[in-house]
């Protein structure tokens, strides 16, 4: 591969018509000064070779269009609701934004609630969701693992929606009882505080499902990450006498520190915006409360705020509505750009550094590029990159 | 068992133990311990005649790590005892995430599979009224909905694809090595990847009224949300499958005088297309179960409408959720209309998954299975 770097290096610096030189036969060593018979032949298909480069770097300027486009149309859709008196202006002082004086005053709570039932979720969800990863790596028998974080991925196919309804049928029912225990027995903490509710519609419901949503993305990418470990140094903590668990928490752990805290904060920009399993379960208000076991005093998300205010929204008050998602909008990219850039500077080294930053940069709960993580992992193919392990 | 644990610490005196084995719970005392837990949980819930199924697992959990700890360290030593803790609590949290799949996914047939028939999927939701009875009953159906998924989803597709593909082409093929735009592009997709679902609905509707004027709703604007959400996942999953493609059979053909535009055509494609149609397959079954950007977007509806570009659209995820949350007179038919919906939703998504791993294992090239 190394004697012909030529070519390969041809294919970044140089333009497309540099990099498909038609090697002849006659050509006694690469970087020879070649004659002018050689430099006349040229690929025939050089207006297709343009074509193909314009629309393919087209689609990639594209990207920023419509990412341009996102950010610029909802802020000159939300900008009027934003500006506009709400103390004064008729078509804002009624329905579901009345009683507000600014939008600040309207979002604050949205964005606390946004906030407070996504830490829930990583609360019940993240020590599971990191359990579940040791398990697969480390735990389970070899043959089984991959049958097993198959399963777990299938929660992510799940559509939000079904969740939500499981979680109106099966998860409200099921809380009760244990919403009632602790409301009676720890009714002194703030957030076991208030009237326990009889429907089962409260905060801490829509955080277990939540939690139960964001698993899978958590534990595809802390999975990936535990089974880089360097091999020999798993088994040089082993060969000390150490037991698993302390060979995990002496080998494993350190090297996965930080690709398990940005898994954790993708997880935390999945349930920022998750919509659907909120607006079907809880009834919310817009407060700010603490309390995940009461009906009707629960903090409402600017995501589920959205999909039940809409549809009997005005044309104000939809555009205020618009003015919430963008600074939900701006919320979850921080988290997300937050979660990689963690990934990217406090990798163990640089050389397991940018394997890392490929795997944590995968689309969240997307099996696919699991799966080509695997396949890189397990040494099936020589992939160009040059992976953590052959 | 047999062995005492001063034997351990001090000069062993009398019979020589064999000190590999002695200070050991026997071989399959975690078995023997889960058994044992399920057994005796089961026994004090009957006493309490409180017996039911979640009761009974989550009382032998906590009897098996309490038991297998105590026991541990009582003939092993404190670190076994926290690595035998340990291997339980993780077994737990496994067993803890596949409590809710197989709930939903039973919840969902059980409750679904009386809704779902040949009625369901070829009639529309309709409200009759019948003037003798004066009662309004619900005929439900799932046609517009159907309809409406496999044309939103397929214009999103349309969109997405080529978009998706000729980007991953670009960062790969192109701009190795990275140049500002891939390292821009790159950027960019995984801030796109962080969108929440319902903003992409909020940026399709605010771009159509913007353009069409206040009431713009339409099947085409849905399509665009969902593509918004559509597109990094494409780049992503398409951008790994192509680094998979090893750069021998570039420089091969490079070196055969193939220009760049047919080595990515003829050789990089087709060595890749397995992944790709993977990576595509999931994409799509991921955006198909969306609701909050279509809902925003497309609105929803009961009346059959497959004119994308006119007038409000309904999926199967949209029903679910609207029966569900706006349901009509009939609240009993309007809530079993949304968990047929919410089947169907399931078995679309899980056959999508199904040909996603069928192709990756069948039309992988030889030389890369």
């Amino acid at each position: 591969m190394s004697e012909t770097p030529a070519v390969v290096s041809g294919s970044q610096g140089n333009d497309l018509g540099g990099t498909t030189k038609k090697s002849s036969n006659t050509v006694n060593r690469p970087g020879a000064p070649v004659g002018g018979s050689a430099r006349s032949i040229r690929s025939k298909s050089r207006p297709a070779d343009r074509i193909f480069y314009g629309f393919s770097t087209g689609a990639a300027v594209s990207i920023m269009v419509i990412l341009a486009g996102v950010a610029l149309f909802l802020i000159v859709r939300a900008a009027p609701a934003i500006a506009a008196n709400w103390a004064t202006d008729p078509s804002l002082s009624t329905g579901a934004t009345a009683g507000h004086h600014t939008f600040w005053g309207y979002v604050a709570p949205l964005i606390w609630g946004t906030i407070f039932v996504s830490a829930i979720a990583l609360v019940i969800g993240g020590p599971v969701a990191i359990g579940i990863a040791l398990f697969i790596s480390h735990y389970a028998p070899r043959r089984l693992a991959g049958a097993l974080g198959y399963l777990v991925d299938l929660l992510a196919a799940v559509p939000s929606v079904v969740f939500g309804l499981w979680g109106i049928f099966v998860i409200r029912p099921f809380l009760l009882p244990l919403t009632n225990w602790l409301n009676h027995h720890l009714g002194w903490i703030p957030f076991f505080s208030g009237t326990a509710s009889a429907t089962g519609s409260t905060e801490l419901a829509g955080g277990i499902v939540l939690a139960v949503m964001i698993l899978p993305i958590i534990t595809s990418i802390s999975r990936e990450i535990f089974l880089q470990t360097p091999r020999l140094n798993e088994e040089a903590a082993l060969a000390m006498g150490a037991t698993k668990w302390e060979m995990i928490r002496l080998a494993v752990f350190p090297y996965a520190r930080s690709g398990v805290v940005s898994a954790t904060l993708l997880g935390l920009g999945r349930a920022l915006g998750e919509t659907m399993a909120f607006a079907l379960i809880v009834s919310p208000s817009l407060i700010f409360s603490l309390k995940i076991l009461t009906d009707g005093q629960n903090s409402q998300t600017v995501a589920a705020n959205i999909a039940t205010s809409f549809p009997e929204g005005n044309a104000l008050q939809r555009q205020a509505l618009i003015g919430t998602g963008l600074m939900l909008f701006v919320i979850s990219i921080a988290v997300n750009l937050i979660a990689r850039i963690i990934v990217t500077r406090t990798g163990p080294d640089a050389k397991t550094r940018k394997a890392k930053a490929t795997i944590a940069q995968l689309p969240p709960s997307d099996p696919s590029s699991v799966l080509a993580v695997d396949d890189v992992l397990s040494g099936r193919h020589s992939s160009p990159e040059g992976t953590a392990r052959a | 068992m047999t062995a005492p644990t001063a034997s351990r610490s001090s000069v062993p005196r009398g019979p020589i133990v064999n000190s590999l084995k002695s200070g050991q719970l026997p071989r399959f005392i975690e078995l023997y311990t889960a058994i044992g837990a399920l057994v005796v949980s089961a026994g004090v819930l009957a006493l309490m005649s409180r017996l039911n199924l979640v009761g009974e697992l989550v009382v032998a959990a906590i009897l098996y790590l309490v038991g297998i700890g105590v026991m541990s360290s009582i003939v092993e030593n404190r670190r076994k005892a926290t690595d035998r803790v340990v291997r339980g609590l993780v077994t737990v949290a496994f067993l803890l995430a596949m409590a809710p799949l197989i709930s939903t996914l039973a919840t969902v047939i059980i409750r679904g599979i009386g809704v779902v028939n040949w009625s369901f999927i070829s009639t529309t939701t309709a409200h009759v009224f019948d003037p003798k009875t004066l009662v309004v009953s619900t005929h439900t159906g799932a046609l517009q909905s159907i309809v409406g998924t496999l044309i939103i989803t397929g214009i999103a597709a349309l969109i997405s694809i080529p978009i998706g593909i000729l980007t991953a082409i670009y960062l790969v093929e192109y701009a190795r090595g990275g140049n500002w735009l891939s390292r821009t592009v790159t950027l960019l997709v995984d801030v796109m990847t962080g969108i929440p679902s319902i903003v992409a609905g909020l940026f399709a509707f605010s771009l159509f009224t913007i353009l069409l004027g206040p009431k713009a709703f339409s099947g085409f604007s849905a399509s665009v949300a969902l593509s918004v959400l559509m597109i990094p996942i494409v780049v992503r999953s398409s951008e790994e499958m192509l680094k998979l493609v090893s750069l021998e059979l570039r420089e091969a053909s490079y070196a055969l005088g193939v220009s760049k535009f047919s080595t990515i055509t003829k050789i990089v494609l087709p060595t890749a297309i397995a992944g790709l149609v993977t990576g595509v397959m999931l994409a799509i079954a991921r955006v198909i179960g969306e609701t909050a950007p279509i809902f925003v977007a497309a609105s929803f509806t009961d009346n059959f409408n497959s004119d994308a570009f006119n007038g409000p659209m309904n999926t199967l995820a949209v029903q679910a959720y609207a029966a569900y949350k706006f349901p009509g007179t009939d609240i009993q038919a309007s809530i079993s209309s949304a968990w047929g919906a919410a089947l169907l939703l399931i078995i679309i998504v899980v056959i999508l998954n199904l040909i996603a791993r069928i192709v990756a294992r069948v039309f992988a090239p030889k030389g890369l299975r």
